[in-house]
Order: C-alpha cells, then structure tokens, then sequence
C-alpha cells in the first residue's frame, strides 16, 4: 500500500523542526522559507497547524502544466516537479486548490512536497510525532477532509 | 469506439490520454492543425526569452507518449463538421468518421481592422510559427510597436527585452490588463514597466500602418506616427469556430456546452478556450480562455466520451502573469459584487498588494501583485464557496492570510 | 562558519544602513551573541553614557546555533546598557525573530544615535531600510504574515525604565530594560524576512546532524526537559519552590505564598468552574525548539478583567513561573486570570512582568506602611488587592497616573517614598522568582549577575533544587561560589551560542559542544568554550566597572540580610552572602574590592 504524510495538528507544537528539514534535504539550507512543508500559527486559536501537498488523485497541478513538468513518482505516488523541466510559468500553483505547490522566486522554478523518495525528511525531524508516514488511503481531497475532522474545533465559530 | 479529436493543444492531449485510459480498446484520433507535435501556447514566452528551445513547448516530453496510448496523430485541419454523417472533412481532403468527436480548436488572435495589417513586418505571438519568426526579427535596437497590454501582451514582453529590443506598447484603453486586474493593480504593473524601460502610452491606438522605407509608420489616431521594424498586435483572442459554420452545432461567443460538455449536436463535445461553458460563481455563460480550463474541460469531456457520466461543475477566470519579472494574479469576480466588501493591503514602494472581494461571507475575487505564496488557496476559497465565518472579518483586517483562511474554514484545521 | 560574518549597521539619526564584515577574530574569543555583542557594545561604547542618550548603542544579534536545527536553535538578543541598572544589558528572546534575521543573512544589527521620528527597520534579506511610518501603516505591516517581527510596545513609548522587546507576539527580550533603549531612539519596530539560502554555512554538515540529533535524544529523555517543561512550563517549579519556602511573597516579607496552588502549572490545566475550559490551550515552542515550554492560555471571557473586551477572549502568551510569581505571590494576588491578563498586557504593551510586578509589590509595602496613600495612587492598594494590580498593568502600559511611577522601577518608587530599602532590587533591577535566603546560591548569583537581580545568568537553582548537576543544600554554602561561577560561564557560553538555557536542564557541556564544534569553523573544545564564558563574563565586569559600579553593588538588599525567613524548611534563614562573596572574588580571580586582577585579564585577554 502506497504511503502517506500524516500531519496532525493537535500534537504540533509549531518548533518548525519539519520546515527546516525539508529546506535542508531540497536546498541545502535551513532556511524555513523555502520549505515545501509549512506550519500554519493561528494565534488566536493557539493551534499550529503543519501542512504540505497530499499527493491528491486530481492532481491539479500535474494537469494544468503546460510542459509536462510534473509527472507521477510511480513508487510513492508523489507528484514530482522536474525542475529542469519546470519553465517558471506557475500556472500550477494557482491550479492546486490547496495552496501547496509554490514558486521560488530564486530558482525560477516551482516547488512542492515530493515525500522526499519514500523517506520523509520533516516526519523523521518532527520531535512530537505530528507528523507521520503512515500506511493509508487518505491521500486526497476527501481524505483529506477526513482528517480535518479529526481533530476538534470547529473553525468558523472559534 | 471512434474517437476524433480536432486540435492538440492542452485540451486534446488531456482529453485524449483520459479516453485512453478510460476506454482501452478505443480507436483515438488527434487532429493537429500545425505542422509541429502537440505543444503548449503557454510556454511561447519561456522561448523567446530563450530559457527553452523548442523541444521545451512540447506538451508531452515522453516522444513515445502518442504511440505508446495508440493515439493516433493526424496533420490536417478541419474544414467542416457533418454531424449527420458523423464526419468531418479536412481542408486538405479526405473525412474523418467518428462516434464521438470533441472540437477543442481553442483560440486565435484577434484581427485589427485598421488599413495595413497585411504589411511585411506586422506580427502575432499566438503559435509557434510566430514565436519562430520574432525570434528571427526581434534583434537588439529593433523597434517594436505592440498593440495591446493584455495578459499575453504582458507575458510576453520579458522575452522581447531579453533580447535588448525597443518597446513601445499602445494601450487602447486607460490600464494594462483591464480584463484580469483592478486600476491599482495595473497601475503597479505599469510602472514597474516603465521602471524597466517599457515606453507605455494608454488612450493610444493606431489608425492605420503603412510601410515607408523599408520599415513600418504605426498612424495613431490623433495624427503622430510612430517609427517600427516590427508591428505585434496582440488585442485579445477569439475561439476557432469558423469552420462549424453550416455544422447546425449552437454557438454563441463559442460552442454552447451542456454540464457533460456536449454541445448541441449529439456525440458532439466542446472543451478548452473554444467551449462556452458556465461560471461557476455568476452561473452565466462565458468563454473562459485559460490552462487549467482547456485541461479540466478535456478531461472531464473525454470521461463523458468514454461512457462515464461526469458533469462539468463550471469554472471561473484566475490567472497568474508575470510581466518583467512582477508577479501579479487574478481570481474570479475580482471587480467585486454589488453590496460586497472588500479588503485590501498595498505597499506601493515594494510593488505588493492584495486586493479580496467578498460576497456576504465567501471570497468571490482577488487581485495580487508581488505576493505569491500558497495563492491556490484562492482558487479553493473562491470554487469551493467556502464560508468563511469568523475569518471573513480577519481577512478584511489583514487580507494577506488567505491561507489560514482557507484551512480553517475549508479543512476545519484551526 | 555558522556566523553569516555580515553586520548591519544602522544610523538613526543619519538614517543610513551600512553593511560591515563581522569582525572573525572577536567571532573566535566571544562566539556569537551575547559574547560577540558584548564586545562590540563595549568597544564603541563610552562606558558613563546615560542609558537613554542617543550615545547609548543597541544590538539586536544572534548566534553560531541561531537557525540552525540544533534544538532550540532560535534564540537572539539585545545588548545595551541597562536604564534600570547603569549596567550592561544584555535580554535574550526565542519566538522565530532571530532565526529569520539570520536567515535574512545578518549576525547583528547595531543601531547607533536616535531617530527624529519614529521609525521602524525593515530588513528583507540583504536590503535593509528605515521606514518613517505612522502607527496604522506600521501595524498593517505586522500583520504580514511573512514578516517577523521585534517591536516595543506603549510601555517602551512612555518611557518605562523597564520596557521589553517582543517579537513574534509573545516572546520577549523582557528583562533590563531593553526596551526603554529602543524607545529612547524612537525606533518602534525591527520587521525580517529572510528567504536566503546562502546565508551561512555549516562547517561539518553530517557531524552537525550527529551531534544535533543526539542532543535531541537528551532533550526528550530528560524529565524535566521532555517531560516537565512540555507539560506544566516553567511553572512546574510554582509549588516545588513554595514547598521549599524560597518563594518570595509580599515584596519579599514571606517566603512562601498561600496562594501559590491556584496560580501554578497544575492550576493552569484544570478546568475553571465558570467556563469548564483550563486557562492553558496548549504548549508551543520557539524556533527549532523539541522541549517546547510557552505557555499558550486562554482566558475566561467573563472574568472581571476582560469581560468587555473581545480582544482578550482569543489564546495569547500565558504566564511562565516568573510572570506568574512576580505578578502574583510578589504582591499577594491569587488569581490566575487576573495574571494571565496582566501578562497579556505586558506582551502586548511590551514590559517585563517580573519588573512590574516586584515594583508593585513594593508599592503595596509602601501603601500598608502608610508611606503611599489612596490619594497619591487614586485607588486602594493593599497586598493582594487583584484588581488593582491590574490597574496597574493598565496605567503601567499607558503611563497614565500611578502608572508612571511604577514604569520607574522599585529602586527609584522606594527612594522616592523614603524607604530605600524596601526595594527589592540589585543594581537597581528587581529579584525573580527565588528567595535569596531560602537559597544561599542563588542569592550570591543575584548579588553577582552583571545585569542586576537575575536567575538568568547563573541558575543555581539547578544545584540547589533540581540536583543538577550535582545536589547542593539550599542553606550551604560550601563549595557554591566555584558553582556558582561554573554556571555563570557555562551560560555566557550558552546565551553566546544561539540556544536557549534550558536545554541546561538536560544538556552538560559535552552535549552542547559538539553541536557548535561541527556547525562554526575554528576549534572549540569544551576547555576553550568556558574560556570564552569566562571572557565574556569578566567583560561585562570591565564595562560595570568603567559605568561606576563597584563591588559594594555586589549585595542584597538588608532585608534579605537581616530579616529571617519567617516559615517553611529554610525558616529563620537569612542570606550569607558575606561568607561567599569574598570567595568568590577570589575563584573569579578578581581583588578584594571585586576588580579582576591584572593577571585575570591578561590570562582572559580582555
Ligand atoms: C503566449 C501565450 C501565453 C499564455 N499564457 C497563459 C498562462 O500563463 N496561463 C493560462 O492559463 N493560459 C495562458 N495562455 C492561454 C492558453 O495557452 C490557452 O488557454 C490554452 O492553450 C487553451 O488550450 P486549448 O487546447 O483549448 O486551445 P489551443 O491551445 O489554442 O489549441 C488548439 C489547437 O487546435 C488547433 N486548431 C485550431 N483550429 C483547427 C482546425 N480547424 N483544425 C485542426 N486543428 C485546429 C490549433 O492549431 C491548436 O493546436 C497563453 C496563451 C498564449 C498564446
Ligand atoms: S500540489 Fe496540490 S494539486 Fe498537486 S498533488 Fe499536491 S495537493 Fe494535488
Ligand atoms: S516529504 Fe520531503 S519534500 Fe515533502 S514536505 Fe516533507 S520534507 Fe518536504
Ligand atoms: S516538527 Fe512537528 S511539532 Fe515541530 S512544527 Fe513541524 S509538525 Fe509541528
């Protein structure tokens, strides 16, 4: 069974050990900014929120590339952003509905999680296990709503 | 099971890879109207500005893709469809018979009606063939008088500079991008262009061009004239309808479309720049010429094609340009709603802004310029008519935070 | 090579921002942050400058670890000299500030001169600007969600001598008075966005991960660093340190509070009868943080305090031990909502909590003697009187009424009112959480500390109380001034390093070395490591010295002298402060008179 990233918000403690181990395995940098995982601080909730691509079945980002730069890692089931393909134009990132797929203004690319090969770097660094790299079939958007109704606050009232 | 398709750009190559997959005995057709493999407009600026060769425009890398699908690639342009006799006929001769046929013939430039448009020297920069030929003309010090500042007017111009012409851009009406981008979002584009050496004049369009000496005189309407080697007229497109004339298929601006993207002819299909579909915000009917369209369109056809009923919920306008390096999107009913708020921040020196706009409490619309970031929550926000509850007046406090919006109220997550 | 080696200079009144290299010698005797800054501020600094001068200088800097994914890896801090003290100040914050400064590519920002006008900088990766904004524009650019930035608050406007720095909402560079420097310079806000790649670089990448990595394993296997500290704060010392009777109570006439139960770290986790939600929402961390001990609270929306204000009903930065203790046992209020929204205040108008509330404390002494009257506050102000402590923190914050006389401090509120020594203070700056006589340690750390009263600067707490590294008695003071100096240097090195204290709870030399070894260039063994602490430390004396201390500032207020602990297991203690500072004078290498001796400084090299 195909793996995925487990993000649970109600252990995370907003450390951003993830984001700089994501920055670290794809730019050889600690610097958070460019991480393709991002933890989301609402302060007035006191909540941190982590959150990155779930690899979704649409794959609206795959779709909308107009030069094939993203194509389907057939072992882990990420979507996978070839770079030297990649022309800058970030059609997708206006496309992924999730917000998850980004453009670094420096590499004149765009970026997106990749579950780094099958060896997640951000749920090996995560201190609380908010993050984990799980057996499941949760990737997707429906999924993914399943798993916001996990946890236990009702956002648009709180 | 025939399928025929007529052009390859992004709508064909999507729809006809989604009918390999859903149906693996089907015999697929691709029309492609150029002499060139299937490729992506998009990618025409990424050439000029030579960050690409052609090879680089291809909408599919894998040179075995076709074969691989048993897609069937034929050179021909259509000429006319015979919806009785499930058949359509080629300019060059020969029919092609089909069970279901989908035109996604996108789009093609907008002519100008002023004297002297047939001129030596007069361009568009729609395929690849005209790419090719700007590549061949545009030179350091070439002059070059563009019409029009729209979204791909804008596009473009980065691959002109790159190769150290003179510009000089007439806009017909008051703003760059009028259709995608609210006044202060287009006045921020417009002077970052002009920061970089764009000659910009608005209120300005010629009334004729004519050729004297070997190089071209662009007659404005008030009388002056302006000197060019190269004349680009890029005002706008308009769908490939013309060889539907006589098919008995509904048109209106293009081919009328129900939710399963069939038009008005039986086993007839519409998808891409060519389809007049639905907003999915105002419900009425439009033309909606952008990527991500013409590829959902040609999916969710193609799935229809195949036997498997899916509707088309409807799409909305948002792009993404970047003009000489200035980053700016639009999202949906950026002009706002009668009666809705909106919010917005702007820091003029830093070329930033953001600009939302509310229908009660759903996002309908936005303008950015230099802000980027996690910018797909929009669209989520916008299609998914999320309610945003309590964040509706946090956004109208700090507009930025679209994504804490959007995983709160869309996920539930805060 | 963790240094980004680029120091950003900034002229207030010229309004100019210059780039410099950072100065790689100074790198290899202070190592970074505080020691780096320190050395800077005194070599450019005229020792007898009045504190709020435009000639008083202030540095914003980070450390070698800053940004780094060594746990903790977040921390900067603020070196000026000290309104409060005349002595060197030097605060120390986490939140996510000076790891994105350094990401910005910057080690350290100086700021010279005062501006005409209020003024904020705005640093986005190597461009760097003033920016004249008024108060609303400023605040919009808060809100972008991609800055991160240090502002003062009212208090640092009004001209509190204790003003914090706060960044990231609610972490703070609190103590000294920092934030009056700030102020005083009319610069508002220092706003970063560092995206840069190339900011530094590790020295040995793989042996960093090594050694980071098993300093994260001692983290989570330690009890107080992978258990307590996540799960009650530092508030999980609220009742051990009452149980000890070293809670200072009522301006330090008690040592051990009754109310102590209902203020602490199990108070914050249970559920209050009028809303059935605990005051703690959650526990967060600071940048690159695994033990993760801020306090995130919500208050109960119809407590008095802020029953009519809807701003206050969402989580914010709740009270640490020393917030809790300071506004709480210090002047005898029990009510840990009232705490947590004077705390709410202190984070949002930028002021220590421990400072404010040890002065009210005084101020309470003052009222119940007869020295202060209704009329001279406008409003009753007995021990333990919750309302009007949280007047206070009101008026405080504005500098409005009684407000401006606390804003001042507890030295200059007792002179003022004729009892000098009732104030709880050295050096002018007021005590935390631990009483001088219940631990005889950390009585001489106070008495010592270069910044004034501190538990910051060498925590014999942990000898004394938690038994680390090695058990000592409260009462003894055998063997405490080596401790003690011990500590002091292993915390300069520590706060030199870019990584919070309380990794010390886990953390011994061994484990911080290596980390720093493979992240910075040059040899760093643990010898030359507590050298540099020793450096730095006998640095900061040097400055003291030259602003006009003397060692007679090295003392404890009579009180704490002469007045007996009145209850509890260290009961009819007082502070023996006499018999260990000569000693340790002389383990510091320093004179009779506290002055290092010739041979200490050149041994030093300062
Ligand atoms: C320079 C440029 C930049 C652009 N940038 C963006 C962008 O950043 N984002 C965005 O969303 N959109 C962009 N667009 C628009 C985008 O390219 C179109 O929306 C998209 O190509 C539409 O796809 P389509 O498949 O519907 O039509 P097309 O891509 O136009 O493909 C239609 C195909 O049909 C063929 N054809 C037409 N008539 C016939 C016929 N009679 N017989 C046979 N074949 C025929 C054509 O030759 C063509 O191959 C850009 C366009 C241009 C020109
Ligand atoms: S980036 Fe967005 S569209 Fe692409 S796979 Fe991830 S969630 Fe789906
Ligand atoms: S799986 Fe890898 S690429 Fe994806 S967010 Fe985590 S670290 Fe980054
Ligand atoms: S590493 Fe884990 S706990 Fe830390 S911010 Fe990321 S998800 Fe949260």
């Amino acid at each position: 069974m195909q793996k995925s990233l487990h993000l649970d918000p109600n252990k995370c403690t907003g450390c951003l050990q993830c984001e700089m181990a994501c920055a670290w395995e794809n730019h050889r940098s600690f610097t958070v900014a460019k991480s393709r995982i991002k933890v989301f601080t609402f302060h007035h909730e006191g909540r941190f929120v982590p959150y990155t691509c779930t690899q979704c079945d649409e794959a609206w980002c795959m779709m909308a590339c107009p030069v094939d730069a993203i194509r389907l890692d057939p072992v882990t089931g990420a979507k996978i952003v070839l770079e030297p393909t990649c022309v800058g134009c970030k059609v997708c990132t206006i496309a992924c509905p999730f917000g998850t797929i980004n453009y670094v203004a420096q590499t004149g690319k765009v970026q997106k999680c990749d579950l780094c090969g099958g060896q997640p770097a951000c749920a090996k660094a995560c201190p609380t296990g908010a993050i984990t790299y799980v057996d499941a079939d949760w990737t997707g958007l429906g999924k993914m709503r399943q798993w916001a109704g996990k946890t236990d606050t009702n956002p648009a009232t709180v | 099971m025939r399928h025929v398709i007529i052009g390859s750009g992004p709508a064909g190559v999507v729809a006809a890879a989604t009918l390999r997959k859903a149906d693996p005995a089907a015999d697929i057709t691709l029309v492609c109207g150029e002499a060139e493999p299937p490729y992506s407009r998009m990618a025409i600026p990424y050439l000029l500005k030579g960050e690409i060769g052609e090879a680089g425009t291809h909408l599919r890398k894998d040179e075995d893709h076709y074969r691989r699908l048993r897609i069937g690639l034929v050179r021909a342009r259509a000429r006319a469809v015979d919806t009785a006799a499930r058949r359509v006929a080629l300019v060059a001769g020969g029919d092609l018979y089909y069970d279901r046929l989908l035109i996604a013939t996108g789009s093609r430039p907008s002519h100008e009606t002023i004297p002297g448009m047939d001129l030596p020297g007069v361009h568009s920069c729609w395929t690849l063939a005209d790419a090719r030929a700007l590549l061949a003309k545009a030179r350091p010090g070439t002059r070059i008088v563009q019409m029009g500042a729209g979204f791909v007017g804008c596009i473009i111009m980065e691959g002109l500079l790159s190769r150290g012409v003179d510009l000089t851009i007439l806009v017909r009406s008051g703003y760059m991008v009028r259709r995608m981008m609210n006044p202060t979002a287009s006045g921020l584009i417009r002077r970052w262009c002009e920061a970089k050496g764009v000659k910009i004049l608005t209120h300005t369009q010629p009334k004729e061009l004519r050729s004297e000496g070997g190089a071209l005189q662009v007659v404005l309407a008030d009388g002056a004239s302006l000197p060019a080697d190269l004349y680009l007229s890029v005002v706008g497109v308009d769908p490939n309808l013309d060889f539907l004339q006589g098919s008995g298929i509904a048109v209106g601006q293009g081919i009328l479309v129900d939710p399963s993207l069939q038009s008005s002819a039986p086993g007839v299909y519409a998808a891409g720049d060519v389809a007049e579909s639905v907003d999915c915000l105002t419900g009425k009917r439009q033309l909606n010429a952008i990527q991500p369209n013409a590829v959902e369109q040609g999916r969710i056809a193609a799935l229809n094609m195949a036997g498997r009923p899916v509707h088309f919920k409807g799409s909305f306008v948002f792009n993404v340009l970047t003009t000489l390096g200035l980053v700016s999107s639009s999202f949906g009913t950026w002009q706002g709603t009668p009666g809705g708020d909106s919010a917005e921040v702007l820091d003029e020196a830093r070329y930033r802004y953001v600009n939302l706009q509310f229908d009660g409490d759903r996002l309908i619309g936005a303008n950015c310029v230099g802000f980027a970031d996690h910018v797909g929550a929009f669209r989520g926000l916008i299609e998914g008519r999320v309610r945003l509850g309590v964040w509706k007046q946090r956004l109208m406090e700090d507009p930025t935070r679209v994504m804490q919006a959007y995983l709160a109220a869309a996920h539930s997550v805060a | 090579m963790a240094w980004t080696k680029n120091v950003l200079r900034v002229n207030l009144e010229a309004g100019t921002c210059t780039t410099e290299p950072l100065n790689m010698a100074w790198a290899q005797d202070y190592l970074g942050q505080r020691g780096l800054a320190t050395k800077y501020f005194v070599s450019e600094v005229d020792p007898q400058v009045d504190p709020l001068s435009p000639k008083n200088k202030l540095i914003f800097v980070t450390g070698p670890l800053t940004g780094t994914m060594a746990a903790t890896g977040g921390r900067y801090s603020v070196i000026t000299k000290g309104p409060l003290t005349g002595a060197i100040a030097c605060s120390n914050s986490g939140g996510y500030f000076g790891a994105e400064l350094k990401f910005a590519g910057w080690d350290m920002v100086i700021f010279e001169g005062a501006s005409p006008k209020p003024v904020y900088l705005l640093i986005i990766d190597d461009q760097a600007e003033l920016v004249w904004e008024t108060e609303a524009a400023l605040q919009k650019h808060h809100q972008d969600p991609q800055l991160r930035v240090a502002a003062i608050g009212r208090a640092g406007e009004q001209g509190v001598l204790y003003a914090a720095i706060v960044n990231d909402l609610h972490r703070a560079a609190g103590r000294s008075g920092v934030g009056a420097v700030m102020g005083s310079k009319n610069l508002k806000a220092v706003a970063v966005r560092g995206t840069r790649t190339d900011a530094y670089h590790l020295a040995d990448p793989e042996a960093f991960f090594k050694a980071s990595e098993a300093g994260k394993q001692v983290l989570a296997a330690h009890g107080v660093t992978g258990q307590g500290l996540p799960t009650y704060g530092t508030q999980v010392l609220m009742n051990v340190i009452n149980e000890l009777g070293a809670l200072p109570t009522r301006n330090h006439r008690d040592v051990q509070f009754e109310g102590a139960m209902a203020i602490g770290g199990e108070a914050m986790h249970e559920k209050r009868p009028t809303d059935g939600k605990a005051n703690l929402v959650t526990n967060g961390a600071c940048f690159g943080c695994t033990i993760a001990c801020g306090r995130i609270s919500r208050m109960d929306p119809g407590h008095f305090s802020v029953k009519d204000k809807p701003q206050y009903h969402g989580a914010s930065g709740g009270v640490e031990y020393e917030a809790a203790w300071a506004l709480g046992a210090a002047n005898g209020v029990s009510d840990l909502e009232a705490l947590t929204y004077a705390n709410f205040l202190c984070n949002e108008d930028g002021f220590d909590p421990i400072s404010f509330g040890a002065t009210v404390g005084a101020a309470m002494e003052l009222y119940d003697l007869g020295l202060l009257t209704k009329e001279q506050v406008g409003f009753e102000l007995p021990f333990g009187a919750t309302e009007a402590m949280v007047k206070l923190a009101e008026l405080t914050a504005r500098g409005e009424g009684f407000g401006k006389e606390i804003g001042l401090g507890s030295r200059r509120l007792c002179a003022k009112y004729g009892r000098p020594d009732l104030s709880m203070t050295v050096k002018g700056q007021e005590f935390p959480a631990y009483d001088g006589r219940g631990l005889q340690g950390m009585g001489l750390a106070y008495a010592t500390s270069n910044r004034g009263a501190c538990h910051l600067r060498g925590y014999m707490v942990s000898p004394e109380v938690l038994g680390i590294p090695v058990k000592m008695e409260p009462q003894a003071t055998e063997g405490k001034p080596a401790m003690l100096k011990a500590f002091q240097d292993l915390t300069a090195v520590v706060d030199s390093a870019g990584i919070c204290l309380f990794t010390t709870f886990a953390w011994g030399l061994s484990d911080i070395q290596p980390q720093i070894q493979a992240a910075c260039e040059g040899d760093w063994s643990e010898e030359r490591l507590l050298l540099v602490g020793e450096r730095i430390w006998n640095l900061e004396r040097q400055f003291n010295l030259a602003a006009g201390l003397t060692g007679k500032d090295d003392n404890l207020p009579p009180r704490l002298m002469k007045e007996p602990a009145k209850t509890g297991p260290q009961k009819g203690a007082v502070s023996k402060l006499d018999l260990m500072l000569p000693e340790y004078y002389q383990v510091r290498g320093w004179t009779p008179q506290g002055v290092p001796t010739p041979e200490t400084k050149a041994r030093l090299g300062v």
